[in-house]
């Protein structure tokens, strides 16, 4: 379908040519939006192009926190050097997402916004409530080695395909969002949403809502991070399961963690109960195990994705070993 | 919709008028007549599309050319200084580095910006030290070269022209 295209010159006449249409999208790098053009995934009316926008740049904020532009491409992010630097997390997770050929044109807001890449919401010809609300869900008793384990429901049991926003969600990130009331912030792992019986609506944002920047809080001297992928293929495809995770550890005793997984939910998922149980524990594999143990108490893998409950605990048991190690 | 765009493709200037749905892509092999970059997967998974956009390599399937007024596209012909061929493109040939050479156009964009990015100490996902400088060994160039499928399976020998290709 032909659609009207619109540049901006400023993060407020972007949301003003984005409000009032019911089938609006902003365009930055395009990958993903523009592959769901062609597939007739979406028929937007109205394209507001936003990659003019002064929201390219990365500045370091006086707490000693990072602000990361929305239209900052996720190649320059990964590049940073003070990523490279305070956040190996959210360095090891750019680069572990698709091409250098994408990472140089996809953008920080348009890598969370991204949509799954469940077969079945791809195919126009299965039915998918994410698609179409209320034709049901062709993945449950179908394929599901890519699907969900965690929070999923009977209307949709997608997964979220961004490894930068489980670094983020680690991070305690905040997404500065503005919207046709105003500005605010909305923390990272509220972005997202759980599927529920409304799989079709990915985040809390509205059509008209931009995203203009994420900031990182500073992380306290001492905490070290990583981000673990396991996929099929070793580079350019999407997590089976992925951890990021945040450790200090200070005489042996877990004084800070923070534990987000990929692959496994319908949004980045902060592990909070696994997170709770290892807070002043002993920095072993006994406790990393219970605290995995705990969170994964309310997996409810399907038919075809029953190995991610023990590929999840194995690769969480793994990374936090690898960070305690580090620490001595 | 339509929309103008001015591009410098391979160093000349081509005013087009552009279909607001036309990617850069299409509107380089069909408004401009530069067929180097290739049509494969249309989707952003094959690489056969990559050329250097203001530098930087890219894939052209999946951007809008009416987004990119104004822009420097380079393509695999345009890497070429007259009838001297760019040292990637030497390597290439010099270690037979394709079969049917559809895909060969992108290999060659794609490790142009991939030989640019280490010059720049830029790390990929096979790095060990994100802070620390980066050499150009086999397992980098496989990382970094992963967004480009060659169907015939030369990747042995695209290996061994990336490395060259570097001197």
């Amino acid at each position: 379908m032909p659609f009207d295209y619109r540049r901006a010159p400023d993060p407020e006449s972007a949301v003003a040519a984005a409000t009032g249409w019911a089938g609006v999208a902003f365009l930055a790098g395009g990958t993903n939006l523009v592959d769901h053009l062609k597939l007739g995934l979406t028929s937007p009316e109205v394209l507001v192009d936003i990659t003019g926008l002064p929201l390219d740049e990365v500045d370091e904020l006086p707490d000693g926190g990072l602000r990361i532009g929305a239209t900052v491409r996720n190649a320059d992010l990964a590049a940073h050097p003070v990523v490279r630097r305070d956040y190996p997390v959210l360095a090891r997770a750019l680069l572990s997402g698709a091409s250098g050929q994408i990472r140089n044109l996809a953008t920080t807001g348009g890598n969370l916004l991204q949509r799954t890449r469940c077969v079945y919401f791809q195919d126009l010809s299965t039915p998918c409530n994410k698609r179409e609300p209320g034709t049901g869900c062709s993945a449950i008793g179908g394929y599901t080695r890519h699907h969900a384990i965690l929070g999923a429901s009977a209307h949709c049991v997608a997964t979220h395909p961004s490894d930068m926003a489980v670094a983020m969600a680690a991070l305690d990130a905040q997404v500065a969002v503005l919207g046709t009331a105003g500005r605010r912030v909305v923390p990272l792992v509220e972005l997202h949403r759980l599927p529920g019986d409304e799989p079709h609506r990915d985040t809390v944002l509205a059509p008209s809502d931009l995203i203009t920047a994420v900031d990182l809080p500073p992380l306290p001297p001492g905490t070290r991070s990583l981000y673990r992928k396991v996929r099929d293929r070793a580079s350019f495809a999407f997590a089976l399961v992925s951890v990021a995770a945040v450790l200090r550890v200070e005489d042996g005793v877990v004084e800070d963690v923070r534990i987000a997984l990929g692959g496994v939910a319908h949004k980045p998922w902060r592990a909070r109960r696994a997170e709770d149980v290892l807070r002043r524990e002993p920095a072993d594999e006994e406790a990393f195990r219970r605290a995995i143990d705990a969170e994964l108490a309310g997996a409810a893998p399907l038919e075809g994705n029953g190995f991610k409950v023990p590929l999840t605990r194995n690769t969480v048991v793994s990374a936090l070993r690898e960070l305690s190690r580090e620490e001595r | 919709m339509d929309g103008d765009i001015e591009l410098r493709v391979d160093g000349r200037r081509r005013r087009l008028r552009v279909d607001t749905r036309t990617t850069l892509l299409d509107a380089l092999r069909d408004g401009v007549g530069a067929t180097a970059p290739k049509k494969g997967c249309d989707h952003g998974q094959c690489g056969a599309c990559t050329v250097l956009l203001d530098g930087r390599r890219v894939i052209t399937c999946l951007t809008l050319a009416v987004a990119h007024d104004g822009a420097e596209v380079v393509t695999a012909e345009g890497l070429a200084h007259r009838d001297r061929l760019h040292p990637v493109q030497e390597a290439f040939l010099e270690r037979d580095a394709l079969q049917c050479g559809f895909c060969t156009p992108g290999q060659v964009c794609s490790a142009v910006g991939v030989l640019d990015e280490v010059a720049a100490g830029h790390p990929s996902a096979v790095t060990a030290d994100l802070t620390g400088p980066v050499e150009l060994t086999d397992d980098e160039i496989r990382e970094r070269m992963s967004g480009n499928l060659c169907r015939c399976g030369a990747y042995v020998n695209i290996v061994d022209a990336v490395r060259d290709g570097a001197r």
